[in-house]
Parts: structure tokens; C-alpha cells; sequence
């Protein structure tokens, strides 16, 4: 991978949360302007490593470069300067259910901006516009499903124009249809706006069709990368249990536990 | 031994915590001036604190005084002195029922839901939402809110205090015919300025202190179901603890 076109550099990171090590001299580096996807089994760090990425937690030791900044290195004023360049959607969506969705998108611009009232109706119809929900502008949070809500969490998202926007698990609990829509997006934003996209998930064929290229995550580190096309013949057992969806493999189907029979003829009645 | 192990770790416990809840008092009051910027959100919150609980506190104002009323008269009919029903009730109230009454009925009912509303909003991670569009929540979510309780709750105690005399008057003049003139001109005599102050101050302190309460117990709520639930009790209980350990300070410091 080339060098200078990275916008994000992350460099023999370690982070332990807890005493439990969730990343170990870990290095990634996400080229701009593509769609990057971060996979792996649950409980790998995938969201950690978004919130290592946003500073939401500091990493233990390593360096992880956004934009060309330090991110250990940057007070807490720089952060923010910096996360204004940055968009996110959570998993839920987070919309604030205090506020309409038009307000909602408007959120982020009245917060930063000292813009006229008229700008700030254009710019968040467009933006409503670009994810097909500006006839919702004036509902409630509560009136959306799960999907719209999503898509408005996305027009929250760019509406400052970030350079690179981060999706935490974009497809789950989404019906087929919102999925198809959702995917579209993150493909059309990226490329209309020339983002940089970066999509935590473990749906292996909706990342497949929209991911430029892939990240396997396994025990702290990246097992696999390259296109999804190269991911399905990586030769790897993780990746083939992963990518296949197989039941047992290098990630076990049990949970650490005592031996079986053992436990079931136990005479005192000890879980 | 042990005994005393838990005690001391229990109470090293609650000294850590009231630690973090001054901390957090202070990165509120950093945040307050660019709060006041916005003063329409603290406007919102002074109605969601204060105009939402006017029906409570004035009820709840008007039966405490009648209450007054009621054992004031008898209390006093023993020593003849009736006549003294009107300062009785003034001074029962705007030092100490006021203020207190109030605190907890505040606790209950704005309180708690400052507690749940903060930290469903760190469940379902609008908290985390808002800082990764680089909006500090306490600038524009705890502020508000914190100040909007501390303005409410001295208003609410005067109201209380206001009816709760009318209904020291509705029983005591009304039903047990004390005589009126004597009810109002022995209050206007024996009710001192001190005795408002000590009232403003002890209603300022109360709303200062289930404020903060609230905010930091709904801002530090384990963001689970059981966790906002676990958050609004313990706003409910420890300001009630608070409050009457703050009103024996500040009573102390008036004598």
C-alpha cells in the first residue's frame, strides 16, 4: 500500500481494557478516498478500534496518525478541530430524541456555524435530499424505523462535508431493502463526495460488494487483508471459518468451560 | 474487625464520590459561560424543572400549610397566644418547610428525570454522538440543565412557601377564626429579613446541590436499562440525604 495516499496510520498500537489485551503492536493504515472495511468476529475490537481511531479512548502505546496528526499527541480543542472533519454513525443511530429530524441534521451546523437560517434549511434538505428522507424532515425520532433512522444519522454525518466518515456496524437489525439502500449510500457518498470511508461489520457479502478493501481482524491483529476478492481465497483458517461462516475453527463455537460430562455428573450441585 | 474494614471502605467509598461530583460541579461551571450564550436552552430547562413541578409544589404547599395551620393553632391555643398562628406558620415555612419540602419534591419529580433523561441519552450514545461532532455535552446538554434546576428550585420554594402561608390562613383565620388582623400584622411584625434570607439561602444551596446530583448521577449512568434505573434512585436518595444534612449546616449558621 502506498505510503502517502494513507489517511489513517496506525502503528504497533496496544490497548488492554480491563487487564484483557484487545490489541497487541497492531498496524493498519486506511488509503483515502476508498472504502475500507474493518472485519472480524464479535469481541475483537472492531468498535474499539473506531473509537481508538475518533479518540473516544486513548491507545496504551503506538502512534495512530489521522490527517497527518498525532493523535496522542493532540489537546483536547485540537480533537475537536479534528472530529469536525470526521463524520460518524453509530450503530442506532444516535439521533438526540429531543429534536425533529430536520433539527437533528441541522444539529452539527448550529452548533459550529453562525450560518443564515435559509442556508441552513438548503443545506439540510439537500442532505436529506441525498438519503430520500427530506419528506421526513419534520418527524419525530420516534417515528422512524430502524433504517431511516440510520439514513438520517447519515445526512447528520456529512452534513459538515467530513473527509472521512465512519460507519460502526451499518447493516445490523436492517430488513433487506434498508440494506440495499444503506450500501448504496456508503458507495455513493464515498465517491460523490470523495470521502474516505471506513465500515466496521461482520456482513462478509454486503461488505464484499462495497468495500474497496478489507481488514480481518482476529486476536488483536490483522490476520488478512486485501480486496474481498482476494479475502475469499486467503489461505488462511481464520479467514476461511470467518468469510465461510463456519460453526467451529480457529474461533472456537465454545466458550471456555470445564469438562463436560465431568460437570454433568458432579454430585454437589455447582453450576 | 471486619466491621470496621467495611465501614471505613464504605465511607472511603462515599468520600470518593463526593470527589468526583465537586470535579464534576467544576467542569460544569468551566462550560457555564458559553452555556448562558444560549440562554434559550437554559429558558427550555428552567420550564422543564420549574413549570413542570409548579402543580406538585403548589399542592403540596397548599396541605403543609393547612397542616400548619391545623397544629399550630392547637399548639398555641394551649399557651392562649393563637394571635402568634400567623408568624408561626411564616416562619415554619420560609426558614425550613419551604426550602426543604420543596428540595425533596424537586428531587422526586425533576430530579429523576434529569437522572433518566441523561442517562438514556448515554445509552442509546447520543452523549458519544454529540462529542464526535465536537460538541462538548456537558456545554450543551449538562449546563443547561444543571442551571436551569438551580434557577427553578428557589422559585418553586418561594411559591411553596406563598401558598403554604395561604393555607396556614385558610384554616387558621377561615375555619378556626383566629383573628385576621392579628394573623397578618404579628407576621409582618415578627418575621425578619434574616429569616427570608436564611429561606433564599438554604432554597439557592438545595437547588445547587440536586442539581448537580441529578446531572452527575444521569451523566455517570452505566448505560444499560438497570443502569439508568440504579441512577435515577440514587438521585432521589442521595439528595434527600444531602438536603437535610445541608439544612442542619445552614440552619446552625443563621443562629
Amino acid at each position: 500500500m502506498n505510503q502517502t495516499s494513507a489517511i489513517i496510520e496506525i502503528r504497533d498500537l496496544s490497548y488492554a481494557v480491563g487487564g484483557r489485551t484487545i490489541f497487541d503492536k497492531f498496524d493498519m493504515d486506511v488509503a483515502r478516498g476508498r472504502v475500507t472495511a474493518v472485519m472480524g468476529p464479535s469481541g475483537t475490537g472492531k468498535t474499539t478500534l473506531l473509537r481508538l481511531i475518533t479518540r473516544q479512548v486513548r491507545a496504551d502505546s503506538g502512534s495512530i496518525r489521522v490527517a497527518g496528526a498525532e493523535l496522542g499527541a493532540l489537546t483536547h480543542a485540537e480533537i475537536f478541530a479534528l472530529r469536525r472533519r470526521m463524520g460518524m454513525l453509530f450503530q442506532n443511530g444516535a439521533l438526540l430524541t429531543d429534536l425533529s429530524v430536520f433539527e437533528n441534521v441541522a444539529f452539527p451546523l448550529r452548533e459550529h456555524t453562525r450560518l443564515d437560517e435559509r442556508l441552513i434549511r438548503n443545506l439540510v434538505l439537500t442532505k436529506l435530499q441525498a438519503v430520500g428522507l427530506r419528506g421526513a424532515a419534520e418527524l419525530g425520532t420516534a417515528e422512524l424505523s430502524g433504517g431511516m433512522a440510520r439514513r438520517v444519522a447519515l445526512a447528520r454525518a456529512i452534513v459538515m462535508d467530513p473527509e472521512i466518515l465512519i460507519y460502526d456496524e451499518p447493516f445490523v437489525g436492517l430488513d433487506p431493502i434498508s440494506k440495499g439502500v444503506v450500501l448504496r449510500l456508503i458507495r455513493r457518498l464515498n465517491d460523490a463526495l470523495g470521502l474516505t470511508s471506513i465500515l466496521v461489520s461482520h456482513d462478509v457479502h454486503e461488505i464484499a460488494s462495497v468495500a474497496d478493501a478489507v481488514f480481518l481482524l482476529s486476536g488483536g491483529k490483522v490476520v488478512a487483508h486485501g480486496t474481498p476478492q482476494e479475502l475469499q481465497s486467503f489461505p488462511s483458517e481464520v479467514v476461511k471459518q470467518f468469510v465461510g461462516g463456519l460453526a467451529d475453527g480457529p474461533v472456537p463455537f465454545h466458550y471456555p468451560a470445564p469438562d463436560y460430562y465431568g460437570q454433568l455428573l458432579a454430585r454437589d450441585g455447582a453450576p | 474487625m471486619n466491621l470496621f474494614a467495611d465501614l471505613w471502605a464504605s465511607m472511603s467509598d462515599s468520600l470518593v464520590r463526593l470527589g468526583d461530583i465537586v470535579g464534576f460541579l467544576g467542569r460544569i461551571m468551566l462550560q457555564v459561560p458559553r452555556a448562558l450564550l444560549r440562554f434559550q436552552l437554559i429558558v427550555d430547562q428552567v420550564y422543564n424543572a420549574g413549570a413542570l413541578s409548579l402543580v406538585i409544589v403548589m399542592l403540596s404547599g397548599l396541605f403543609v400549610g393547612m397542616v400548619l395551620g391545623l397544629q399550630g393553632f392547637e399548639l398555641l391555643q394551649r399557651f392562649g397566644s393563637e394571635q402568634a398562628l400567623g408568624t408561626a406558620a411564616a416562619i415554619g415555612l420560609v426558614k425550613e418547610l419551604g426550602p426543604v419540602v420543596t428540595a425533596l419534591l424537586f428531587a422526586g419529580r425533576a430530579g429523576t428525570a434529569l437522572a433518566a433523561e441523561l442517562g438514556l441519552m448515554r445509552a442509546t450514545d447520543q452523549l458519544s454522538a454529540m462529542e464526535m461532532m465536537a460538541v462538548d455535552p456537558i456545554r450543551r446538554v449538562v449546563a443547561p440543565r444543571f442551571l436551569g434546576g438551580v434557577i427553578a428550585m428557589p422559585l418553586l420554594a418561594a411559591i411553596f412557601s406563598m401558598i403554604g402561608i395561604y393555607g396556614a390562613q385558610l384554616v387558621g383565620v377561615q375555619i378556626m377564626k383566629v383573628d385576621a388582623g392579628s394573623f397578618w400584622s404579628q407576621m409582618r411584625a415578627s418575621v425578619h429579613l434574616i429569616d427570608l434570607n436564611e429561606g433564599i439561602v438554604k432554597s439557592c444551596v438545595f437547588g445547587v446541590a440536586c442539581s448537580l446530583i441529578a446531572v452527575y448521577e444521569g451523566y455517570h449512568a452505566a448505560p444499560t436499562a438497570e443502569g439508568v434505573g440504579a441512577a435515577t434512585t440514587r438521585t432521589v436518595v442521595t439528595s434527600a440525604v444531602i438536603v437535610l444534612f445541608l439544612d442542619y449546616l445552614i440552619t446552625a449558621f443563621f443562629l
